[in-house]
Formats: C-alpha cells, structure tokens, sequence
C-alpha cells in the first residue's frame, strides 16, 4: 500500500502490521497527552511536586533523555570535526535519537513550567545570571540545529526527493552540514554543563555543592563528559534494539566497535574523574560544611550507600571494563550487558543529583523528603517514549536511516 | 532581548548570554539562507546535485 514511500532495496513488514504496532503506542501516546492536557489546563496541582520537590521526576526524566541524546552531538563531532568517516554508517540514527530526546525533554519542560504560552518569557525577559537559562538558549538552538540535521534525511524520501528543489536542498545541507555539527557540539558542550552547573552551585545542599573552575563547579565539566561518554552507548544500545525488532542487521560490526570502544574510553576516562570528584568532595568539601558522607546514605533505604556503588562500580567501572576490550565489544552478550549498564549508570547519575539533593535534609530538625510522583507526572514521563518508538517506526520505515542495510540485507527479486 | 529592550543592561552578563544567542542563532540562519538559496538557484539552473552521502 504504501510500498512507494519505502526506500528502494530494502524490505519492510506488510502495512497493516505496521499500523498494529502504530496503533499500540499510540494509545500509550494519548495517555500522556490526556496527562500533558490534565496538567496544562487544571494546573500543576496535578502533580505530587510540593515545596521539597520544585524538581520532580520530570526535571531526571528531562536530564537523563538529554545525557542519553548526548550521542548525537558527539557522534556528529566525532564523523564531522574528528573526521571518524565510519561513523557516518551510524549518524543517521544517531540524529534521529537525539531530535527524539531533545524534542521530548523541551516537551517536558513544556508540561513543567505549568504555562507553556509564557514560555518564551525565558528568551525574552532572559536572568542573564542563571545557568538555567543557559540551559533554555543552548537546549532550545540545539534543538534547532538537530532539525536542520534530520531534515535532509526526510528530503531523502523516495518520493521527496523527486523534486527538483528538495533534491538540491538536501544536497546543500549536506555539504554545509560540518558547520552545524560544529555549532552542535558548542551548544551541546554548554547546555549539558549547565544542567550539572545548576546542582553544583547550590552551596545550601552540600549533597551537590562542589568547587570548581572560575564559575564553573566541577559538576558542570563532568556532565558535559558523561553526555559524551554515555551518549553513543544508547545510541548502540538501540541501534542493537531495532536490530533485533527488525530481526536484520543495520550497521556493519567495525561500526559499532568503533563507537563502542570510543564511549567506553570516555567512560573510563571519565568515572576516574567521578571519583576524584567524590573523594575530593568527601575529604575536603563536605568537612567544610559540617555534614559527613553517611549523614547522605544512612537512615534511608532508598538512598543508601548502594547508590553510590550502582551509579560509580555497576554503571561505570563494569562497562567501562567491557567496552574498551576488544572480547567486550566483540561478544554480543557482553556489549549488550555493558551499554544497557551505562544507561542505567548516567541515569542513576542524573537521578542522584536532581531527586537525591531535594530528599537530603539540611537543617537539623529536617527529615528526609520523600517523594511518589503521580500517575500524571508518570504518564506524561512515559509521553516522551511512545512519541520516539512512533517516530523511529516511521523514520525506519520511510527514510535511508541505515545506509548499509541495503548491502547487509539484500533483497531477493 | 535585544538592546533596545527596556530591560537591557550593558553589562558582561547580557553581552555574553545574549550574544551567544543571536549568533548561535545567525549563524543557523545564514546557513539555512545559503541552502535554501542555493537549493533554488540550482534547481532554477536545472542541476541535479548530484549524490551525496
């Protein structure tokens, strides 16, 4: 039925199968948006957030998809600047998962700000003194230049790319596209610092509070460096996904060795200066502020000191170790265990330093803030997902994403 | 925000955050204005473009 739209060599399961599985997220879709429309017209009162809780699960959700995204920018950096031209076999995709979570993490903050028609208030009437609106500038352009990245793609339709102009118009944006990749990875750099900047400053919370570099607390260099570490692991982790959905191979082997052993040296490289951070923080910062480590992890179940442990040793070491082996990579069940542990390891991160800094108390006669979200603030968290499996469907199905699946998948005449 | 704005200060805050904005912003603009211009041109010319990776 809709075998014209389809990207000529390769094969696609039948058109109502297709719509089978559209229509199966797509309720899971209007789920979140019946919550995105209980929350936009009663108020955030829909919410469980409260004075302890200004962020909630959305702001981790919206850090963590962002960090998650953070392969798009790198990868780009790493094909464009770098000049790794293998990895163009893997951009596409990469371009694609990060215009999903950036586009979903600006929709979040849509929800969050609770009058999404003020939203441009932030540009406009900008605190030039908070690294929020950083955050807002950077997240905002750079979402600008993920489009610019993912609409020559949809230019490269069989059918699109038909006509005249949208031919030439792809062909241009190709040849410039370095320029934007370049004012990508600048963005990206600032942005994903930010959002560690804004934990890093907060000298009231000595859970997050760490020093740092002229205005820039510690935190702020080790997000930007796990963006880029954890980043290309999601990035293999669903290109393995769609691998197995689709029941075909997509990308060559040398591709995803690549990517994967360039992620697991940023990881390494980069739990190393976690520690440091963390063993600089317990000697000498916390003393300074009067609080001990185990005054964070005692008392309470749900944060104790396995936190740590999961987010540094499981989600960090561990697939360091297996991703910078040539045996890790190699080994199929073992890249899956290492890209599936450091998506966990940068989301416990995440998780750690928005929901862990408001539930540790400060003051004396505090008591740890726990916080459930509401089936609102959940449904509208799971929004976000069933929005990317229904664009990477379409995109799969419709446009060149893998440009060696013709070659891996030869189709029979 | 720009200058004429009656918020506006000239200090190193406002020239930097918002300066960093307009010429992210710029230089997508003159970029995409190249493409589409280009785009145009040629197709006016009757090139195809050719392929591209």
């Amino acid at each position: 039925m809709d075998s014209a739209l389809i990207p000529e060599g390769v094969k696609r399961c039948p058109f109502p199968r297709f719509l089978t599985g559209l229509a199966v997220v797509g309720a899971v879709l209007l789920w979140g948006v019946f919550a995105m429309l209980l929350c936009w017209l009663k108020g955030l009162n829909q919410t469980n957030m409260n004075d302890s809780y200004g962020f909630a699960l959305w702001i981790w959700a919206d850090l963590a998809i962002i960090a998650l995204g953070g392969g798009a920018f790198f990868t780009g950096f790493l094909k464009y600047i770098v000049g790794k031209d293998e990895l163009k076999n893997i951009i596409n995709f990469a371009v694609l998962i990060g215009f999903i979570c950036y586009s979903s993490a600006l929709l979040i903050l849509a929800i969050d700000i609770g009058q999404p028609l003020r939203g441009w208030h932030i540009f406009w009437h900008a605190n030039v003194h908070s690294m929020l609106t950083e955050v807002a500038f950077c997240l905002s352009c750079y979402f600008g230049v993920l489009t610019i990245e993912y609409i020559p793609l949809i230019l490269e339709n069989r059918q699109i790319d038909k006509i005249p102009f949208f031919h030439n118009l792809g062909h241009n944006m190709h040849e410039v596209m370095a320029v934007f990749a370049a004012t990508g990875a600048f963005l990206s750099f600032f942005h994903q610092g930010s959002l560690g900047g804004v934990a890093g400053v907060l000298f009231g919370r000595p859970f997050a509070y760490r020093e740092g570099l002229l205005v820039w607390p510690w935190t702020f260099f080790l997000f930007t460096w796990s963006a880029a570490a954890y980043g290309p692991s999601f990035t293999i982790f669903l290109t393995k996904l769609l691998e197995k959905v689709s029941g075909k191979k997509l990308v060559k082997d040398n591709v995803i060795d690549l990517l994967a052993k360039i992620s697991g040296w940023m990881i390494l490289t980069y739990t190393i200066a976690k520690i440091i951070d963390t063993w600089y923080w317990i000697k000498y910062t916390l003393p300074g502020t009067g609080f001990r480590l185990m005054d964070f992890y005692d008392d309470n179940m749900l944060y104790g000191l396995w936190i740590l442990v999961a987010e540094i040793v499981v989600g960090g070491i561990f697939p360091a170790l297996i991703l910078i082996t040539k045996k890790g990579r190699s080994t199929s069940s073992l890249l899956w265990t290492a890209v599936i542990l450091a998506c966990i390891g940068v989301c416990i991160n995440r998780w750690v330093m928005v929901l862990q800094v408001m539930a540790v108390p400060v003051l004396t006669f505090e008591e740890w803030a726990l916080y459930f979200p509401s089936w609102q603030e959940i449904a509208t968290t799971i929004l976000p997902v069933a929005y990317g499996i229904i664009l990477v469907m379409i995109s799969y199905r419709y446009l060149p994403i893998f440009p060696q699946e013709k070659e891996l998948n030869p189709v029979e005449s | 925000m720009i200058p004429t704005s009656f918020e506006w200060i000239w200090d190193m805050g406002h020239i930097v955050f918002m300066g960093g904005l307009w010429y992210a912003l710029t230089i997508l603009g003159i970029g995409m204005t190249y493409c589409i211009v280009k785009a145009a041109i040629d197709t006016l010319k009757g090139d195809d473009g050719g392929h591209h990776n």
